[in-house]
């Protein structure tokens, strides 16, 4: 099943099937480690519709959800 | 030739704490054509050869289009090195060998630091040296820069750095240009090379996240420990300064008056009040800004200050900043010039320069001061208690409607993707080497223009000597007589515009500058000013107080955070604007309203 990643909820994991956030923010995206095939969880997500905060192997990274709605997932079954 | 060896890395990845300890205390400040943001470098003595070692800011990317990382590239493009030293975090090898992998085509030579050992270790990840190094063909140390563990030996790395290569060099400027394909070879080498467990242990910091990032107690929590640092910091910094202030005072009346007993009156005025108060007023801040500093590095490399970017970023992303502007925002209700100096945290300078607009609105414990002192005297007790709820209210009103108006002007473009590490303590020394390098920083870029400040004030208010200071007949009185169109309609009168004149020396002298004005010991002043001032036109005269710029040594700390004359410009006059407006419509409000 396909969705993106600021639909998920704390404690869901999914793999990252793309990113359509132009050239920059991409970039960036991938020097913190969010890259193609990786697996990410939402670890909790800030009241207020503020930013959500993830993991991907060891790192933890805070992003806003705008930028979350970039990522597209695919959820583990 | 002087040799030169830069140093890089990712943030968070101890790179700091390295370069202090390699290069001891005697860091400081560079200026490199071209570059906005202040770079550390030291001179060390490496293999019998003075060495120039850069502490680049930290960078996720080559290619990158943040602020820092274009520092980076300008200087890689501008400048011949003969090495780089590159610092990465050994447990997130997996991502942070990409930074190195884009280094590598800048074909310059290389020794790899492999910091955070022992983070390493507890976390059960394990890296196979050797054959990393054969992969990459480059040297490799493992240490732990907080510990000072294998530091021996990537010193000796560097040295051999400098042995193979003599003479600096440009990087290969193709490197800049292309675009880089390392995916493939990264996913190898790591997976040849480092071994990590499959789940990590729910470790300390996971369980604190838990509590300090709750949804419902996580901003209770956060405004708890905010509190906390602030009456730490200047809990032990404020007693400091009294005490720096009581010396100043001591060796001004013992030993610097009677020295001068003989000179002329305008060379004594001069000497004590004019260049001595100037320096005294660089000093005071010292105390400050070293616990200050002290304290904020416990914050920043524990990693709490993300956390706090994190939990109020929902609300501060409305005017354009985030939740560290935030911090510093509170910060500066103790002093906004270590605030100011503690914006370096936020890398976009957009951010920063939108955060240092807002920071002079913070009602400091300067200008506390003057509203206790006036509220007391003209207020009713129970009044008193609502005005002073109204000043803060009007200081955080006029920071956000600043944010609010500039955020357009300084947006940043940066994306607020940013990285929340492990809990970490950093040790006593480090906090020590980071409270001397800002009091050193701070004396080297701001005292010049404080004093110069201050000296500007003495000859406006002592300015001809032959009459009382501060009087009608002085420059500043004549100044005040000039601008009596400008504040009049705000209820403020000659006399009180004089007074707004020393308050931009420091909010401190403004009750004594009043005393000296109306020529009234401390002790009557309140009855006079009960007598002279209704409640609307001293009301007006502190809101006008709490908008219009803090005190010289704000201005010196915003021009040396800025590094823009435009901005510093901006930063003075865009408050006195505001304060000049808000006071306008307050007072005649008030007295159209018939009180």
């Amino acid at each position: 099943m396909h969705t993106t990643l600021d639909h998920l909820q704390p404690n869901q994991t999914g793999i990252i099937a793309a990113i359509d956030a132009g050239a920059e923010l991409t970039r960036r995206m991938c020097a913190l480690g969010l890259r193609l095939g990786r697996m990410v969880e939402v670890v909790r997500i800030a009241p207020m519709r503020g930013p959500l905060q993830i993991r991907i192997g060891h790192t933890e990274l805070m992003i806003r959800r705008a930028d979350a709605a970039k990522i597209n997932i695919t959820l583990n079954s | 030739m002087m040799k030169r060896i830069a140093l890089l890395g990712m943030p968070n990845t101890g790179k700091s704490t390295f370069f202090n300890r390699l290069t001891g205390a005697g860091a400081r400040v560079g200026n490199w054509p071209g570059i906005t943001v202040d770079l550390l470098s030291a001179k060390v003595l490496l293999a019998g050869n003075m060495v120039e070692m850069i502490d680049l800011p930290g960078i996720y990317n080559l290619h990158g289009f943040s602020d820092d990382e274009q520092v980076v590239r300008h200087f890689l493009e501008s400048q011949a090195v003969n090495g780089l030293v590159v610092i990465l975090n050994a447990t997130q090898l997996d991502r942070q060998l990409a930074l190195l992998l884009q280094l590598k085509t800048l074909r310059l030579p290389i020794t790899l630091v492999l910091n955070m050992q022992d983070e390493a270790q507890q976390m059960g990840i394990k890296i196979d040296i050797p054959r990393l190094s054969q992969a990459l063909g480059i040297e490799i140390n493992m240490i732990s820069a907080k510990y000072g563990q294998g530091f021996g030996k990537a010193r000796a790395a560097i040295e051999s750095l400098i042995h193979q290569q003599t003479t600096p060099i440009h990087a290969d400027a193709s490197a800049f240009g292309q675009d880089d394909n390392i995916e493939i070879m990264l996913d190898r080498i790591v997976s040849d090379t480092v071994s990590t467990p499959v789940t990590l242990p729910p470790d300390i910091s996971r369980r604190l996240d838990k509590l300090l990032l709750h949804p419902i107690l996580g901003l209770p929590l956060f405004f708890l420990t905010v509190f906390l640092l602030f009456q730490i910091v200047y809990g032990i910094g404020t007693p400091l300064q009294d005490g720096m202030g009581w010396l100043l005072d001591w060796f001004k009346v013992h030993l610097l008056t009677p020295a001068l007993s003989n000179a002329p009156y305008a060379i004594k005025s001069f000497i004590t009040e004019g260049v001595f108060d100037g320096i005294g007023t660089v000093l005071t801040f010292l105390p400050i800004i070293v616990i200050f500093f002290m304290f904020m590095a416990i914050i920043e490399d524990s990693g709490y200050l993300s956390r706090a970017a994190y939990l109020m970023d929902a609300v501060m992303a409305k005017v354009g900043l985030d939740g560290r502007s935030f911090v510093m925002q509170l910060m500066g209700m103790g002093c906004n010039v270590p605030a100011l100096m503690g914006t370096r945290v936020m890398r976009s300078r957009a951010l920063r320069l939108l955060t240092m607009l807002v920071i002079p609105f913070s009602l400091c414990s300067a200008r506390l001061q003057v509203f206790l002192f006036f509220t007391t005297a003209i207020f009713a007790p129970r009044a008193a208690a609502a005005v002073m709820f109204s000043l803060y209210f009007m200081s955080f009103a006029m920071a956000f409607l600043t944010a609010f108006v500039w955020r357009g002007k300084y947006r940043s473009h940066e994306p607020l993707l940013l990285e929340l590490p492990p809990y970490r303590f950093p040790t006593f020394k480090q906090l020590l080497t980071e409270g001397w390098q800002q009091s050193g920083h701070f004396l080297r870029g701001a005292s010049g223009y404080i004093i110069a400040g201050v000296i500007i004030v003495w000859a406006l208010t002592h300015y001809p000597f032959n009459v009382p200071p501060a009087s009608a007949t002085t420059l500043a009185g004549r100044l005040a007589s000039w601008m009596e169109p400008i504040f009049q309609p705000l209820g403020i009168d000659s006399l009180l515009s004089i007074a707004l004149l020393f308050g931009f020396i420091a909010k401190e002298i403004v009750v004594g500058a009043l005393a000296v004005i109306y020529g009234a010991g401390q002790a009557n002043l309140s009855g006079i000013l009960a007598h002279q001032l209704d409640w609307v036109q001293a009301y007006s005269f502190m809101l006008f107080t709490l908008i219009y710029t803090p005190c010289v040594s704000t201005i010196a700390v915003l021009k040396q955070e800025s590094k823009s004359w435009w901005f510093t410009i901006l930063a003075v006059v865009w408050p006195l604007g505001l304060a000049w407006l808000v006071s306008f419509i307050f007072y005649q409000s008030a007295r159209a309203l018939g009180w």
